[in-house]
């Protein structure tokens, strides 16, 4: 569930392109770009989402 | 062992706990609360032999572990504790019973009743949703007229969560609230939340330093974690001149704040806690087995 290589991730958002290693499924990254929140829903292959609103039962 | 992680998102807490499984060899297991779904008749959820809750929803976190517990698979925290914590109301009416120190707190059901009662507990008074999180929707109301304001908003909110109205006296913080975890019978680590604001969360900007734990503070903590039943828990405290009071209280509590204020290894207590656990509830079930000849 945690890439151990270097990969190229893709704003969804504004088609940025960057290097990323050592992310893990599940977890949320910004753009370097257009700083959206992007949310890791598949390690291989990469894949990003929108982070989804935060809702109101949503919390610790 | 195999350890399920319940999971939403995987903040900088649970890549923490996953980092140290792996140096651990433990084997996890994580299960994402986005991705499941149950036939309630029959056990569908990965073998594993503890599962820890580190799900952000708390309604996807009670109904998956009230379903684990029906399939006998052990959680950290129990279904039974999460339910309490995740409702302001049935937590302070713990702490209330098991006489743990906390805030006066009252509850009504209209906006009128609402209004007599914080009348009643006097100005300024603090409504907050009785079921929210990262000090969202708090409000801290000073006057008549600001009471009355609020209310009509929360009663044309149209969740039906917002017409229990959950009425806290108002206390005056040295610029801090302190937050305590709880790992079984003990308070591992402790860090003061500083902010020139009223609510003191981290999740609101609030800044952590080291706190000493005191044998006070430990002492309320440990109180305020078994009057809900938990075993991994954050509690959040508050200095008055009456001494220390619990404000609330924590399941999947996060932590990131405070392992910038601490050498305390805080993913792996957290492991070595469920990890223990596992152990003695399969060897209870093992003696159990024997028992009765089913070995």
């Amino acid at each position: 569930m945690t890439a151990t290589t270097t990969m190229t991730a893709e704003c969804p958002e504004c088609g940025a392109e960057w290097q990323v290693s050592g992310l893990t499924k599940g977890e949320i990254i910004q753009c370097p770009e257009c700083g959206v929140e992007l949310e890791v829903v598949e390690i291989e292959p990469l894949e990003l989402q929108l982070a989804p609103e935060e809702e109101e039962d949503w919390g610790e | 062992m195999r350890l399920g992680i319940l999971l939403s998102q995987v903040r900088v807490e649970e890549k923490n706990i996953l980092a140290r499984a792996a140096d651990r060899g433990i084997e996890t297991v994580p299960v994402y609360d986005r991705e499941v779904h149950f036939d309630l008749g029959h056990r569908t959820f990965p073998d594993v032999d503890v599962v820890l809750d580190r799900s952000l929803v708390h309604s996807r976190a009670e109904y998956t572990l009230r379903l684990l517990s029906s399939w006998g698979i052990p959680t950290v925290n129990s279904f039974a504790a999460s339910q309490i914590c995740d409702n302001k109301f049935q937590t302070t009416l713990a702490f209330v019973e098991a006489d743990v120190p906390t805030l006066r707190t009252m509850v009504a059901y209209t906006p009128q009743s609402a209004l007599d009662a914080i009348e009643e507990m006097g100005y300024p008074a603090v409504l907050k949703p009785n079921t929210g999180s990262w000090g969202r929707l708090l409000a801290k109301v000073n006057t008549r007229a600001a009471a009355e304001a609020v209310l009509e908003h929360k009663a044309v909110l149209g969740s039906f969560h917002h017409s229990i109205f959950y009425i806290q006296e108002y206390i005056e913080k040295p610029g801090r609230d302190i937050r305590v975890f709880v790992v079984g019978d003990r308070a591992i680590a402790a860090s003061y939340r500083n902010a020139n604001h009223w609510v003191t969360n981290t999740a609101r900007g609030a800044t952590s330093s080291h706190a000493p734990i005191t044998q006070d503070i430990e002492g309320i903590s440990l109180h305020a974690a078994r009057a809900v039943g938990g075993e991994i828990m954050g509690v959040d405290l508050v200095e008055t001149d009456e001494g220390l009071k619990v404000i609330e209280i924590n399941v999947g509590a996060e932590f990131h704040g405070l392992m910038e204020t601490t050498d305390v290894d805080i993913a792996g207590e957290i492991l070595d806690y469920v990890v223990a656990k596992a152990r003695q509830t399969s060897g209870t079930r093992a003696g159990v087995a024997a028992e009765r000849g089913t070995s």
